[in-house]
């Protein structure tokens, strides 16, 4: 279900690195989780982050939600398609839903994020709180 | 009691189906030291509350049978019987908020409505579905401007906005860490062009203008605006006597971002004050920051065209201490007063109001100029209301003038007590010439 | 959306010939046409002048109505049978108190001296003004048993951000204002809304498992850094903190201040009194408890009541009576939080409570009596068909959650759905947060048993239904005049007026 090629926090984004670019995104637990989703506000490229500062909020019918960089970084791409579709996000969350591209500060960050082992048997403690 | 359905057949069935001998038992999670029965009066029959509230109603004003010229941003229009009638349907007034769509299509298509009244009267995009009043509506648009500006921690205002709508501004920003400048209306009773600019810098995110302003003069909305825009600050139109925007240029027509206050005018009688309604209105580019309910148009499973609320992910109940506002219920029924009001005025019955609101005025600030003793202060053009020096302080005169069924004005000294002799003077539609006449005899005749 | 201005008679016959009347309204702006007029005025009787310079004036009011009152009468009558409404059929909306609004308190309302009423009218014109509010005044302090109450809130939200300034403002003399505030996990979203525009900072407390607030959080919780627990008594799963006592005790202990949101007021009007809870402040909501209408979404209003220690601190101005029996507003009050909005309050709503409290008199314990009788009711029908998340006693409402019908793919807002078509209006789905698809149920106590029968009837039957045709949920409502409403798409693109040339 999670890609195992990603890495992902506890409060439910994921981010793919490939050399010093992270693509971040929601997971589909998130996406399942919102409901279908209405708007995106997203930063403008050029804007940098600290790990897990907030970058934007992802909104559905219901329910609006912070997100958060996983990684630190500075901001190179934005998707426009999914701004102007939000529904993408809930079609492919971790393909043609990304939401930014960061050009990463720091290459020891990763490390410390989920496996998507340790992600899928954190959503299974979640539920059992529910 | 007739509004308990229960009979004590149905009380006795229904405390056998729960399982408890009586319905105190239901009560015993209460503890017994913070039950105490009230002591009020025994129950009154629908003819006793008649007769002891018509007592208290006939101890007090009846703008149908005096000479009624009270103003201050709440006015005696007239309401269309139909508008009020209207409100008695049950599916109207029995109703709660359009949460759930499909039983509400009446609700949502009537905000939908009132939310196009007022962008059509204001010039602007988007309007809400109503705010309390016109002082909360004015603290909702600079907290708007304050979201939309981030970073910067002054608003400033115009002193021509009407002294209780600056009062609610500054009970409300004290807790919020932001400041209010305040700029003084020039000799000729309009906010000075100059010294609002040189009162916006770089730390402003909102400048605000009332007009027609407190004491009945219009205003020219780009004074604000250019002095808002100049600085990168939003520019905010403050409407307290609401018909004005049906002959006055419209807000967005001078460069208003928003444009916020009260439409008691268009449609709700006066109440003593309320309920009343509150409106705002902006630009598109801003609409995902405004407060309070929305109504949209979209379709349903079988693509009929539908409304429902939306945008609601701004609200309290979802967004909690993130919300726009804390505001859950507005003013739904009043909203639907004024959309039936402005539907059946329309296009040339708003203007024609407006046009006779100001003639009249205009016949009865000439008729007091004329008086010895008597001025009119401020030779600024104005709506349909106005400031007048009498030649002995206002309070007692007026009151004078009450007691013969003669509601002449608002005196000054209620905000300002350094200008005792003053009051303000609104006339409407409603204004006989045989009624200014007599007011006028009666200040000349200072008795 | 571009909406076709047909003759309705030239539109196709409706597809159901079960329901020929026309479900579709179109706006009263596309009714309108070139010439019509809808209103009528006197001539004018002074000079025609427009004494304003032409740069000031606007032109036409594009895109403005013409219409006749004939079409504007057919509107909206035709508009209000789109909705449901109390006068109909029962509302059991969680938290709502959606009661029988009793037709005298709107004539009361409009007895000319309170319709046609100025707050700005001199004092000598305004004692029938004055005296109705201070003898709703009277009646509410009986009522809760604190000391004083101000009118001015225009509903419940803002009746809890004036608490919460008041708050504020006695700590503050007392000189730390603190800055946090204590709400529980189940409270309505108002409660953290107003405290943010109070200046404060929200600490949440979790609810025990018996959906109260445990105490030993409390505790924890509470510092002399808290300005007051924010308390909605019964809680928002219809429950008593019987341990109300106990709780006030640890707020004052370490000189924080009890706030207690009313809106569920109606579980124990006339029977038990919040002053004696050590509640320090309290809203109400008069289009709750006390019957004013609710009206498609407002007006509200919002009254806070206040120990006599917080009473310097209300709104400006209060009604008060001199010794002669007259009465004045006094401004002159050093303390007070300022005020929040023009004039007086939603006076309109004043007159219709007090025309309500006046009906019961010493009997209005029969209100909370008939309130918590009829919630039990329901529950007792219903306890074995949907799941109870907290045991304890109910008061007024009952929670039940759609637990058991998740299992079969269902959740809340299908079973609300459907239960439109057998007539009765949802209860609260979205609310309290505490519990996942909650179906919030209040009655009020004017509902007869014939009523809540029918009420524990249809839910059975959707249960039911759940089970062997859930697509008869997940399609519904089939018999509202329009279908299940795409809210995804108003959000997607959003259409929020009607345009000229549209």
């Amino acid at each position: 279900m999670n890609p195992a090629d990603l890495r992902y926090t506890r409060s439910h984004e994921w981010v793919r690195i490939d050399g010093d670019t992270g693509t971040i995104g929601i997971t589909d637990h998130a996406q399942k989780e919102l409901g279908e989703i209405v708007y995106l506000e997203l930063p403008e490229v050029g804007h940098v982050y600290n790990a897990e500062d907030e970058f934007g909020t992802v909104e559905s019918v219901k329910a609006v939600s912070e997100l958060f960089v996983p990684v630190s970084g500075e901001v190179v791409a934005v998707n426009k398609q999914a701004v102007a579709e939000p529904g993408i996000v809930n079609d492919d969350p971790f393909g043609d839903g990304w939401l930014i591209k960061v050009k990463l500060s720091s290459d020891a960050e990763a490390g410390s994020l989920l496996s998507a082992e340790q992600y899928a048997a954190y959503l299974k403690e979640e539920e059992k709180h529910a | 009691m007739k509004f308990l359905p229960t009979s004590d057949a149905d009380r006795a069935e229904m405390l056998a189906a729960i399982g408890v001998p009586s319905v105190d038992a239901l009560l015993s999670s209460i503890p017994d030291a913070v039950k105490r029965a009230p002591n009020l009066p025994r129950p009154l029959s629908e003819i006793e509350i008649r007769r002891w509230l018509s007592g208290i109603s006939r101890r007090t004003v009846n703008a149908f049978e005096s000479d009624f010229f009270l103003g201050a941003g709440l006015y005696h229009h007239y309401v269309s019987s139909l508008a009020d009638q209207m409100l008695y349907r049950a599916e109207w007034l029995t109703s709660y908020t359009p949460y759930q769509p499909e039983v509400s299509q009446g609700t949502l298509q009537s905000i939908f409505e009132f939310q196009t009244h007022m962008c059509l009267l204001t010039g602007l995009d988007v309007a809400n579905a109503s705010l309390y009043e016109g002082a909360s509506a004015l603290v909702e648009a600079l907290l708007m401007a304050d979201r939309l500006v981030r970073g910067r921690k002054r608003a400033v205002l115009s002193a021509g906005i009407h002294p209780e709508y600056r009062e609610t501004v500054r009970t409300y920003f004290g807790n919020l860490d932001l400041e209010v400048l305040e700029v003084p209306l020039g000799p000729d009773g309009a906010t000075d062009r100059a010294a609002l600019a040189s009162a916006v810098d770089e730390n402003t995110f909102a400048v605000a203008l009332q007009s027609p302003n407190f004491f009945g003069v219009v205003e020219d909305w780009s004074v604000g605006s250019e002095a808002a825009h100049a600085k990168s600050a939003i520019a905010i139109a403050v409407v307290a006597e609401a018909i004005s925007l049906a002959l006055l240029k419209p807000p967005a027509e001078g460069g208003a971002d928003i444009a916020c206050g009260e439409a008691q005018s268009l449609g709700v009688p006066m109440h003593t004050g309320g309920p009343l309604c509150g409106f705002l209105a902006c630009l598109t580019a801003h609409q995902r920051q405004i407060p309070g309910r929305l109504v949209g148009e979209t379709h349903d499973a079988q693509g009929n065209r539908a409304f429902c609320l939306t945008l609601s992910t701004r609200e309290q109940h979802i967004r909690r201490e993130k919300a726009t506002s804390n505001i859950c219920t507005n003013q739904g029924l009043m909203a639907l007063a004024a959309n039936i009001h402005m539907s059946l005025l329309g296009k040339r019955g708003l203007r024609e109001v407006a046009l006779q609101s100001h003639a009249k005025a205009e016949y009865l600030k000439a008729a007091i100029a004329r008086l010895p003793g008597y001025r009119i202060p401020y030779a600024r053009q104005t709506f349909n209301e106005f400031l007048v020096e009498a030649p002995e302080p206002a309070a007692p005169l007026l009151a004078r003038l009450a007691a013969r069924g003669i509601l002449a004005g608002v005196p000054l000294s209620r905000w300002d007590r350094s200008r005792p002799n003053a009051f303000l003077v609104a006339a409407t539609e409603m204004n006989q010439k045989v009624e200014m006449d007599r007011l006028v005899a009666a200040l000349g005749g200072r008795s | 959306m571009p909406v076709e201005v047909e003759d309705k008679a030239k539109a196709a016959p409706a597809a159901d010939p079960k329901h020929p009347e026309p479900r579709q309204e179109p706006l009263v702006f596309e009714r309108s046409g070139k010439g019509k007029v809808g209103y009528s005025l006197p001539p004018l009787d002074v000079p025609a002048v427009v004494a304003i310079p032409p740069e000031l004036l606007r032109g036409e009011i594009a895109g403005e109505t013409e219409i006749s009152e004939v079409e504007v009468a057919r509107h909206f009558t035709r508009l209000s049978r789109l909705n449901f409404s109390i006068d109909q059929n029962m509302y059991p909306l969680g938290s709502c108190t959606m009661k029988h609004n009793p037709r005298t308190n709107e004539e009361m309302a409009r007895l000319p001296g309170f319709a046609t009423g100025h707050p700005f009218a001199p004092e000598s014109a305004s004692q029938g003004t004055l005296e109705l509010m201070w003898q709703l005044e009277q009646v509410l302090i009986e009522l809760t048993g604190l000391s004083r109450v101000t009118l001015q809130p225009s509903a419940g939200a803002q009746g809890e951000l004036a608490g919460i300034l008041i708050v504020r403002a006695a700590l503050a003399k007392s000189g730390n204002p603190r800055t946090t505030v204590l709400i529980p996990d189940s409270a309505h979203g108002t409660n953290p809304a107003s405290a943010h525009f109070a200046g404060y900072k929200v600490k949440e407390l979790k609810s025990n498992a018996r959906g109260t607030l445990d105490l030993h959080v409390l505790e924890q919780a509470m510092t002399e850094d808290v300005a007051a627990l924010m308390l909605t008594v019964p809680n928002t799963v219809g429950i008593f903190e019987n341990e109300i006592l106990e709780i006030a005790r640890i707020v004052h202990a370490k000189g924080g201040l009890l706030y207690c949101d009313g809106a569920n007021f109606n579980s124990f009007v006339g029977v038990a009194k919040p002053g004696l809870m050590g509640i320090d402040v309290m809203h109400m909501n008069l289009h709750k408890t006390f019957s004013t209408p609710h009206g498609g979404g407002g007006p509200g209003s919002g009254p806070v009541a206040v120990t006599e220690r917080l009473a310097p601190f209300l709104p400006r101005p209060t009604v008060e009576r001199r010794t002669d029996g007259t009465f004045f507003l006094d401004f002159d009050r050093p303390d007070s939080i300022g005020r929040l909005r023009t004039f007086l309050g939603n006076y309109g709503m004043f007159v219709r409570a007090l025309s309500y409290i006046a009906a019961y008199g010493n009997r209005i314990g029969e209100v909370a009596r008939g309130a918590v009788l009829n919630a039990n009711y329901i529950r007792a029908g219903l306890a074995d068909t949907y799941h109870l998340k907290y045991d304890a006693p109910s008061l007024h409402e009952v929670v039940f959650s759609d637990k058991y019908q998740t299992e079969q793919g269902l959740s809340n807002m299908d079973i609300a759905k459907r239960l439109m078509d057998y007539g009765f209006h949802p209860p609260t789905v979205s609310f309290p947060l505490i519990v996942h698809g909650a179906l919030m149920i209040e009655p009020t106590e004017t509902e007869g048993k014939a009523s809540l029968d029918a009420f524990i009837h249809a839910m059975r039957e959707i249960a039911r239904e759940c089970r062997e045709d859930p697509d008869l949920l997940r399609g519904a409502p089939w018999t509202t005049p329009v279908k299940r409403v795409d809210e995804v798409a108003a959000a997607r693109n959003l259409v929020l007026r009607w345009k000229p040339g549209y």
